[in-house]
């Protein structure tokens, strides 16, 4: 049943990629006809692989077989299982949405642009879909590709935006560097082994010389973590995600940046064999760097989409630092702690999906409106736009991990994780998983700071511009989209106790363990870490805080008030321009952190013939981008004078080039002749 | 009688005790001043007027404003809740630990804030703004120095926490819990917006950080905002009671520490907004030589 389940899915979302094409009267059919067949291939994604997950099914599908590489073959084991879940459910969303959202793209009628995006929305989601359960090294490259390729075709969607072309090369370029990785840690692979599937590769393990083994561990943990976007490789990401439609932007947030961590977890733990203790602390400084450069840069934006992007950079630092101490534990010989960690790792990358996907389509309600993701334009739009404000509030407190929400819990999980550490010897791991703990707190307080910044002035206090004071809400499509991730990011926090047996299967087939009661870190809705340290029940949590919420209100009420304008220092009135601005609340952060930042301001004033009559002002700040600077100018310059150098051979006679193949073709013949 | 009842009782005692250590802290400075300060039921019928009072609400203000003094209280009950205060049992300390009780004691101030930025005026965007700031430097050193005492303990839980250096001799810890001491006691300071970080008595703007935040509240929202000000920062001082201190008479201990930061606020100035990340950096480097202490030391049985 799964089988033909799965085969469905990809069909659905076959014929969601065309049907826009077949609807050429109806720009509004068309639109009706990509989601819908992508919002159904999302639900039928969803079934199969709960059922694989639950009942611990599987199948392995192979296809036509071409000589060299071997038959395609598709197949779902637990852990693939829990990403197409994750995937799908997401995808089913983001499409519900994308049925109100992709309106504004409907247009004249001249040019099928609805068709092209659900040619390319559909494409997308069927690549992710079969990234994760390719089993063979070659055809995963292909897929990946595609998903690279077509992502890239939906950054620079509104082509005729000069920044989303310019994003768009920034991310074809960089993706690329990265594919080319992922393509040398195969071929790697395939020198050793013989074969790109993926089981000869597990069964040859543990006869990698380690020189080849390290080898192939860099080359994927610097290819995919260009696409996960960790630091100091993260500076496509707030230029490519912003520019997409917001659904679309949500998906690649939500769950393009994951496949990176599902092709690094079945490295790591299936085709690598023995771990060193070293790689997991290499994994654990690169995850702390990208939480912390992450949400410093974050709380630094006013574009509210590109502070969003910033944000998953340091969500997907604190998902590998779960798979980091997954990786410590493991070579340390923890199995239990392995598993942990893992979980936590696994955990918070669903919950980062449900958040994450849930602020995008809210900043994408709010762009819809208002056509700005300027925060400093904004403002008010709790009154005009009540439900989508109500929704982003809950992805806000999710994000910061504020309890009872999913995002809380993960964090704990991730602590906990970490905190288990400081009970074993090696690489200073006593000293600094604590600490590493401590900045990853840090990072949550920078993130409930940042998104105060982010729903304050968005939504509080009054309009700053016109077109936050016309905006209205948004399409019922789109509130459903923004409803149903609402509830999940709340049901995934206080049923956490439920949702750990799910991940234990995978977790387990992750990291190749058969025993399957290994794990029971939850018991009766409480979440209990190793070895007794700590256990929280969100469950508990949440009903005694709605019970003290509701026994509150009853007691007290709202009580007598009456309603008159907020203090004016006694002013005449306040004007919605003397709020604090995006920039001016995160000030004290510019400052303290300006070794950082290195901030430049300008301040310009016109003034009539006094200093206190000044007639305009224009204050600019800007931060310097610390990683654009020491890395990439100075490899662009290399790259650039290098390309001047090559020029020199490329003088444009065909003499020239007839003798350069005859010069080729002589040494290629001396190259014969001597071996 | 049974623990559920004690611990309900517990949370119901503090309550009714918070508003009284605040007092405490009042009097003495009000002795520092050759003042006779206010009389001991004062700081309750405040209280109990702005219950009373009719309130006044920003036009601009959306139902953030409304809901946060609620959820800031039900949070402070809820992390109150956690925390060991006359007897052990706590009513909480089964479904939650010291992480818990951090990012409780954030949920409430993520609302305030928030609220602070509802009714669009400068004030409030700056109180916000600075109660941010501080509050994302305090987390970690707080955070640190709960890690560093469980690296002795091999928990988090608060309960077992404060359990565990009864039973030790004294000097075997001390070196390591009087830096974490030292620690949180900075921490406590800045949460409960005591002088040298915040002066809770002033509505001069340069100066302001908390009172600026809840500028626009007046009467019942005002009460519970204010209350559950009082209620932090008592369990802040049961915290450090407890924890460091295993012995003795619970009040006692409280109203010595009450002394103590009292005896802080008297002598010293508030410091400028931007030396203050100095001192909580102070805090943090003090946790963290707690840790490497007890590396280096004495390794943890």
């Amino acid at each position: 049943m799964i089988t033909s389940l799965f085969l469905l899915q990809l069909a659905l979302l076959v014929f969601g990629a065309v049907a826009g094409f077949l609807c050429r009267r109806s720009e509004e059919q068309a639109n009706w006809a990509v989601h819908l067949s992508a919002v159904f291939a999302g639900a039928v994604g969803v079934i199969y692989s709960l059922t694989a997950l639950t009942g611990g099914r599987s199948f392995d599908l192979g296809f036509f077989s071409i000589s060299p590489v071997g038959p395609l073959r598709l197949a779902i084991d637990p852990l693939s299982a829990f990403f197409v879940l994750v995937i799908s459910f997401l995808s089913t969303v983001t499409s519900i949405y994308a049925i109100g959202y992709s309106r504004h793209y409907q247009g004249d009628g001249r040019d099928s642009r609805i068709a092209c995006l659900g040619f390319l929305y559909n494409l997308f989601i069927l690549s992710m879909i079969l990234v994760v359960t390719a089993r063979d090294a070659f055809y995963f490259l292909i897929f990946w590709e595609v998903m690279s390729l077509v992502s890239y075709f939906l950054v620079v969607f509104e082509h005729t935006k000069p920044e989303a072309r310019q994003a768009g090369i920034f991310y074809f370029v960089m993706t690329h560097a990265g594919t080319a990785l992922i393509a040398a840690a195969f071929w790697l692979l395939f020198i050793e082994t013989g074969s790109f599937s993926f089981d000869a590769f597990r069964l040859h393990a543990n006869n990698l010389p380690s020189v080849v083994k390290n080898a192939v561990f860099l080359c994927a943990l610097a290819g995919f973590g260009t696409k996960a976007g960790l630091v100091p490789v993260h500076v496509w990401l707030p230029r490519a995600h912003p520019q997409a439609p917001s659904h679309v932007s949500a998906l690649m947030s939500g769950v393009m940046i994951k496949t990176a961590v599902y092709a690094l977890i079945r490295f790591l733990f299936t085709f690598l064999g023995e771990i060193p203790l070293w790689w997991g602390t290499l994994l654990l400084t690169v995850a702390i760097l990208s939480t912390l450069f992450g949400i410093l840069y974050a709380l630094m934006e006013h574009d509210l989409k590109r502070l969003l992007a910033f944000s998953s950079i340091e969500n997907m630092g604190i998902i590998f630092l779960g798979v980091g101490m997954a990786a410590v534990f493991t070579s340390l010989g923890e199995p239990l702690y392995a598993g942990f960690a893992l979980i936590a790792a696994l955990y918070h990358l669903m919950n980062h999906a449900f958040f994450k996907g849930l602020l995008f389509l809210g900043a994408g309600s709010v762009l819809s409106q208002t056509h700005t993701r300027n925060m400093e334009q904004l403002g008010g739009l709790i009154r005009k736009m009540p439900w989508t404000a109500g929704a982003f509030l809950i992805g806000c407190l999710a994000i910061s991990a504020l309890p009872p929400m999913n995002g809380f819990v993960s964090e704990w999980m991730t602590l906990m994780a970490l905190l288990a550490g400081s009970g074993f010897d090696g690489e200073g791991l006593r000293f600094f998983t604590p600490v590493l703990a401590s900045l990853l707190g840090f990072a949550g307080a920078l993130a409930a700071t940042c998104f105060v910044k982010a729903f304050g002035i968005t939504f509080l206090g009054s309009p700053r511009s016109s077109h936050s004071e016309q905006a209205t809400e948004a399409s019922v499509s789109m509130k459903v989209g923004l409803g149903i991730l609402s509830a999940g990011c709340v049901a995934l926090g206080i049923s956490c106790g439920w949702m750990i047996p799910l991940l234990n299967r995978a977790a387990n087939s992750a990291l190749g363990y058969s025993d399957e009661n290994l794990f029971s870190f939850s018991r009766q809705g409480f979440l209990v870490s190793p070895a007794g340290m700590s256990q929280i029940s969100p469950l508990v949590i949440f009903f005694t805080l709605a019970v003290l919420l509701i026994a509150l209100v009853v007691l007290l009420g709202k009580g007598v008030y009456r309603i008159g304008p907020s203090w004016a220092c006694g002013m005449p009135a306040l004007s919605p321009r003397m709020q604090y601005s995006a920039i001016g609340y995160s000030k004290p952060m510019r400052r303290v952190f300006s070794f950082l930042y290195r901030p430049t301001r300008r301040v310009e004033v016109e003034e009539e013939g006094h200093d206190l009559l000044r007639t305009a002002q224009r204050f600019e700040v800007k931060i310097e981008p610390f990683f654009e600077k020491i890395l990439y100018r100075p490899a662009v310059q290399w790259i650039s004078r290098l390309s001047e150098r090559a020029k020199q051979i490329q003088r444009g006679h065909i003499q020239l080039y007839l003798s350069y193949i005859f010069i080729t073709l002589l040494l290629l013949l001396i190259f014969v002749r001597m071996s | 009688m049974s623990p559920i009842f004690l611990s309900i009782l517990q949370v119901i005692l503090v309550m009714a005790l918070a508003p009284g250590v605040s007092w405490f802290i009042k009097k003495l400075k009000g002795a520092s001043q050759n003042r006779v300060g206010p009389a001991l039921g004062q700081v309750y019928f405040d209280l109990i007027k702005l219950f009373r009072k009719e309130m006044v609400v920003s036009e601009t203000a959306s139902w953030v404003f409304h809901a946060a003094p609620f959820v800031l209280f039900a949070s402070t009950l809820l992390a109150a809740g956690l925390v060991p205060f006359f007897w052990k049992e706590t009513l909480l300390g089964f479904a939650g630990d010291a992480i818990l009780l951090v990012y409780l004691l954030a949920l409430g101030r993520f609302f305030i804030a928030l609220a602070a930025m509802d009714a669009g005026t400068s004030f409030g965007g700056m109180g916000s703004s600075r109660e941010m700031f501080l509050s994302s430097l305090t987390e970690p050193a707080l955070l640190l120095s709960f890690f560093a005492f469980s690296v002795h303990t091999k928990t988090t839980s608060l309960q077992t926490m404060a359990a565990s250096l009864g039973s030790e001799p004294l000097t075997a810890t001390l070196f390591f819990t009087a830096l974490i001491f030292g620690a949180m006691l900075i921490v406590t300071l800045v949460e409960s917006a005591r002088i040298p970080v915040d002066n809770p008595a002033t509505h001069l703007e340069l100066t302001m950080v908390h009172e600026a935040m809840i500028l626009e509240y007046s009467g019942r929202y005002l009460a519970l905002i204010e209350w559950s000000h009082q209620i932090r920062q008592l369990l802040f001082f049961s915290l450090l009671a407890n924890l460091f201190f295993p012995f003795g008479f619970y009040l006692l201990k409280v109203f010595a520490l009450a002394l103590l930061v009292g005896w802080i606020e008297i002598h010293s100035a508030k410091l400028r907004l931007f030396r203050v990340p100095d001192l909580i950096a102070i805090a943090f480097v003090l946790a963290l030589l707690s840790l490497l202490g007890q590396l280096i030391i004495g390794r943890p049985s």
